[in-house]
């Protein structure tokens, strides 16, 4: 691989209006504009989405995967954080 | 001439511009610089083999001699072709391929306005289904002369060298004749002198940004409105048509 390789871009589609922007894979380009032509191309083929956001795969920051015991496990025993434990009122839908 | 034998050769016109740069393009497949480029470049070459088909389909009706979209696309000689030179021409490298492709692509997107609005509703009905995917391949090709001209002095150099080269088969896009001039006054065709002032001024724009230079050499080359093609015609439709020829009426 070439050190002038293009930078790397993350992408994602809103599939339909009302829902959010899911990642949906990642391709390279020269620039923002060029990553969302070439996000069109690659991933909106099939009629699968109505607007596209790219991020250059840098700027995102993650967390450790090695951290994920002391970030994640500790949610697990701490069930009052769901909201089950109220009635939902009659008349409320897709809840 | 009368009206229908115009418009029958009006619509090959148009859709012999469609199907060479399709084939053209479609050679790219799977040799694209990168991936994505691959995919936008054959997403185009079957938008524009489509579009050729449509307006394939239309002048099969108009002709109405029982003879197919197919027919028409892969079984004419190659003087009943009546492509513009610019889109026969070989791809060359990626430089060479955009340069031809904005010229064609600026010229389409304005065609297809004006024909959209046209008496002839098949016409103008196909136009405005093809003017979508148009203006995508425009603003595709767009970026990459930006981008080219305006990149490293190598691709710069390179992109300017494509223009400089591919110059000479633009003024054929404008070409009009006894076809046009009967259409024009029935409302159907385009007169293309109509639209060549926003082609030119379309290009300079995106030259200046591109660092480019619109070559001065004011020669120019044509013929293909009237069957007469380059050295390379018989070469594509060979490998267009071979499929057709070897195997008379196959089906996908």
């Amino acid at each position: 691989m070439s050190s002038n390789e293009w930078p790397l871009w993350e992408v994602f589609i809103r599939s339909k209006q009302g829902l959010s922007h899911k990642h949906v894979g990642s391709l390279r380009a020269a620039d923002a504009e060029n990553a969302i032509n070439n996000a069109r191309d690659v991933y909106t083929r099939r009629s699968e989405g109505i607007s596209i956001w790219v991020v250059e795969s840098k700027l995102i920051s993650a967390s450790d995967p090695k951290e994920a015991d002391s970030l994640f496990d500790p949610a697990d025993t701490k069930i009052y954080r769901h909201p089950t434990f109220y009635e939902v009122p009659d008349g409320v839908l897709h809840m | 001439m009368n009206k229908q034998e115009a418009i029958l050769e009006y619509t090959l016109r148009i859709a012999d511009d469609s199907l060479l740069l399709g084939h053209r393009i479609s050679e790219w497949c799977g040799h694209g610089p990168i991936l994505e480029e691959d995919i936008a470049l054959t997403n185009i070459a079957l938008d524009l083999i489509g579009q050729a088909t449509n307006f394939f389909d239309y002048a099969a009706k108009v002709q109405n001699q029982g003879k197919t979209c197919d027919d028409l696309a892969f079984l004419r000689l190659e003087r009943e072709y009546k492509n513009v030179l610019l889109v026969e021409q070989k791809n060359g490298h990626f430089g060479d391929t955009m340069a031809r492709q904005f010229f064609f692509d600026v010229f389409r997107k304005l065609f297809f306005e004006a024909l959209s609005k046209s008496a002839d509703q098949d016409l103008a009905a196909i136009a405005e289904k093809s003017l979508k995917e148009t203006r995508y391949h425009l603003k595709h090709s767009s970026e990459w002369i930006i981008r080219l001209g305006d990149g490293t002095q190598e691709s710069h150099d390179k992109i300017q060298e494509s223009v400089d080269y591919l110059w000479k088969f633009t003024d054929e896009l404008f070409f009009m004749d006894q076809v046009d001039e009967l259409l024009i006054k029935e409302n159907i065709a385009i007169d293309l002198e109509s639209i060549r002032g926003a082609w030119k001024s379309y290009i300079s724009e995106i030259f200046q940004e591109a660092t480019l230079t619109i070559p001065t050499n004011g020669w120019q080359q044509a013929g293909g409105r009237k069957g007469l093609h380059s050295e390379h015609m018989g070469y594509a439709l060979a490998e267009l048509q071979y499929m057709q020829r070897a195997y008379p009426n196959m089906q996908w």
